[in-house]
């Protein structure tokens, strides 16, 4: 067990004109679980990564003290474990059981010590797999399971989560939870753990501190009593609050339809099933067709044929009006008939500013510069883009990237938006503004397949579901 | 993923050698390889590899499917070699038109084949049987390189499987804007420079999360670190290493007796 205390902490990072964090005094008793809440940009991840000891003098400025049971935070490193947000980029072995060990190595355990030690961790996290597992064969789940188990191994008594879900679908992070609910009975450390997906949580912590969007303290105390003070502000600073009330936006009638999916299938080079086994649908102007299914299902996978993305082993999908299927099309053209929307922003922007990215796709169909320039200003406006007109779309933040990529897809006035997990990991601000940006598209007349594991988006939206299941539909309903 | 197929099994005596072992007797063979320009030095020493690899529990089927396209390059570095040699020297031994080969000029363009079929050999025979992770271990044990280096290369070696499939899905992502190579050259450079930008991109920020991960778990504080994995010099192992080293200055001195010995330069 170990005493948290900021005390006037100011950073600011490299290159950077304004600080990170102002001014922040905390004070966390050995032995607390405190969840830590703010907007995006408020400097939590900053102040993890101060007591971490992870802020060195040469990344940045710094003013004010850091103290762990009184001492400095950075002569404190080996006292702290830390999880954060990305499985892919936690571990560092080949093996699972490795990758566990590589910690205990680093705090210099006598090498008896270490293999029971890892042992005892992968059981706390319910790790499924003998230690030798290849780490790059794990689920994301399962990746995030062993890095904890990795944090554990090392007997921490600070531990800090830096939003420890927000990467994964709703199986894994339910394991994960379940994992830190048993690690945590066994362990007195002090916890910090930052999280905007409230709820799931908050039977872990005893202590809510929200911070306001310059980092100043909002709000210190039990969560009930947090909540029932400052709930509002919270929402709509984007921390789902528990019990706060969601949209919802239910469409009108479809019209004619957009985008047709005959028997497609595929399956993978040197795969043995196919991921995707004959599915059919219809997609209709004005409405939102939601695909579910877990990991594995084929979801992604229907959202690449549907878009024309990926060759089909068999079937097609067609768009009225064009006679090639739309895997056959030129990119250019595809473009006009079909935007996909995809996980990761960055992977779709393809030049220089937020204006250029919105002129790609209509100059490469071709389009007159006058309507070109309509077309772009319009769809500036309409998503509130307008005043980031000039900048480099890679230094965008996340729900402003977010919102380019629908608008690029958008670009090219196609009648079908795909999107691939649109609300994936972002907080209540940023999904409320898509889920209000996506039901304005549908209204316009789009037909658009959304691709997700959010129930709550599903509610909000759809008005058919299609649920997938080893590649095939097991169900189809109809909503509201 | 990038996997391929082992050509050992896991307990087989190359694979249970220690890999700054394997790593030595590699640069011995190859060494004498490089070093002697003549035709019969290398290949005495191929004739020792495929003595030595029936003891070294490596299946001939898996070992010549990897070898077949090395041995196919050192067969066309040859071919080239003899072909356009600076000088035909020699008895003529074929004339078609502008094409002429001299006895001379085939010596030696064979010569420099065999030399890059033996590096070939012995190299895939040495690291195709070693796991990454035991020569990080290795490495840091026997050779005392720096943790910081060896572990370092180690996470990132980790990482390059991820950036094929990432290649894919911005390619993918990239036709859904409307970009795609087509045949025009011109528009296919843009488009490798463009996702090779989008690539390293998401390679450094995922480079710069792996490095907060690896300190947040205390790698590269000042303290010393204890090893997981022993890896020790057994005497097979010291006996593989003299046998590597006897076998190359045989084939030298044998070479050299006959009087067939050139050294390079």
């Amino acid at each position: 067990m170990i005493s948290v205390e900021f005390s006037g902490f100011t950073w600011r990072h490299a290159g950077r004109r304004a600080p990170a964090v102002a001014d922040v005094d905390l004070r966390v008793e050995a032995g607390e679980r405190v969840l830590l809440l703010g907007p995006s940009g408020s400097g939590k991840s900053t102040l993890l990564a101060a007591l971490a000891g992870l802020l060195t003098t040469d990344s940045g400025e710094r003013h004010g003290r850091v103290l762990l049971d009184g001492e400095d935070a950075a002569s404190r490193r080996g006292c702290v474990g830390m999880l954060f947000q990305d499985p892919e980029t936690q571990l560092v072995m080949a093996r699972s059981g490795d990758d566990v060990a590589f910690g205990l190595e680093n705090q210099a355990v006598p090498r008896e010590e270490i293999w029971p030690r890892v042992r005892e961790a992968l059981e706390a996290v319910g790790f499924p797999y003998p230690m030798g597992h290849p780490t790059h064969a794990l689920s994301g789940g399962e990746q995030q399971r062993l890095a904890l188990a990795g944090v554990l191994a090392r007997r921490p008594e600070l531990i800090l989560l830096d939003e420890p879900t927000a990467n994964l679908d709703p199986e894994g992070a339910g394991a994960i939870r379940e994992a830190l609910r048993a690690a945590l009975t066994d362990t007195p450390a002090t916890l910090i753990v930052v999280e905007h997906r409230v709820a799931d949580i908050l039977d872990l912590v005893d202590r809510v501190v929200a911070l306001g969007p310059g980092g100043e303290l909002l709000a210190d105390g039990p969560a009930e009593a947090v909540f029932a003070e400052h709930g509002d502000t919270l929402a709509a600073q984007g921390v789902w609050v528990p019990g706060a009330p969601l949209p919802a936006h239910p469409g009108g009638t479809p019209g004619e339809s957009r985008l047709h999916g005959e028997s497609l299938s595929l399956t993978y080079p040197g795969a043995d099933r196919p991921a995707l086994d004959g599915v059919d649908f219809d997609l209709r102007a004005g409405e939102l067709l939601a695909v579910t299914g877990a990991n594995g299902s084929g979801k992604s996978t229907l959202a690449l044929l549907a878009g024309g993305l990926v060759k089909p082993t068999r079937g097609e999908a067609t768009v009225p009006g064009e006679r090639t299927p739309l895997h056959r099309l030129p990119a250019n053209r595809l473009a006009t008939r079909v935007g996909s929307v995809f996980q990761d922003p960055e992977h779709q922007f393809v030049t220089a500013t937020v204006r250029d990215e919105l002129a790609f796709a209509p100059r490469a169909a071709g389009w007159p510069r006058e309507r070109i320039d309509a077309r772009v200003s319009e769809l500036l406006e309409r998503l509130r883009l307008a005043p980031l007109a000039e900048a480099n779309p890679h230094t965008l933040s996340g729900g402003e990237a977010r919102r380019l990529s629908v608008a690029g897809a958008l670009a090219a006035a196609p009648g079908v938006l795909l999107l691939d997990e649109p609300t994936f990991g972002q907080d209540r601000r940023t999904w409320g503004e898509l889920v209000d940006l996506t039901a304005d598209i549908r209204d316009d007349g789009t037909a658009i397949l959304a691709v997700t594991h959010d129930r709550d988006f599903v509610a909000a939206l759809a008005s058919r579901e299609i649920a997938l299941e080893d590649g095939r539909v097991r169900s189809e309903t109809r909503r509201c | 993923m990038l996997t391929i197929a082992p050509i050992c099994g896991p307990d087989a005596p190359i694979a249970r050698a220690n890999p700054v072992t394997k790593l030595f007797a590699v640069i011995a063979v190859s060494t004498a390889a490089l070093v002697a320009a003549d035709w019969l030095t290398p290949l005495l020493l191929l004739a020792a590899l495929a003595v030595a690899t029936p003891f070294s529990g490596v299946q001939w089927g898996p070992l010549l499917r990897r070898l077949r396209w090395l041995w196919f390059a050192a067969g066309a570095v040859a071919a080239a070699n003899t072909v356009f040699a600076a000088e035909q020297t020699g008895t003529t031994l074929l004339s078609l038109g502008p094409l002429e080969i001299g006895a001379g000029a085939l010596t030696d363009g064979v010569a420099i084949g065999l030399r890059v079929c033996v590096a070939a050999t012995v190299g895939v025979l040495g690291f195709a049987t070693t796991d990454p992770t035991d020569l990080a271990d290795a490495l840091t044990q026997q050779l005392r390189t720096s943790p910081r280096f060896t572990i370092g290369s180690l996470a990132a070696l980790r990482m390059l499987p991820l950036l094929g499939a990432e290649w894919r899905q911005i390619t993918t992502a990239r036709r859904a804007r409307g970009m795609e190579g087509g045949r025009n050259p011109l528009r296919r450079a843009r488009l490798f420079a463009s996702t090779m930008f989008t690539l390293l991109v998401g390679a450094m920020r995922r480079a710069g999360r792996l490095a907060a991960a690896m300190d947040a778990r205390g790698f590269d504080s000042e303290m010393p670190r204890t090893h997981a994995r022993v890896q020790r010099m057994r005497a097979p192992d010291w006996l593989l290493l003299a046998a590597a080293v006897a076998v190359s200055a045989a084939a030298v001195a044998v070479s050299a007796a006959l009087g067939t010995f050139e050294m390079l330069i």
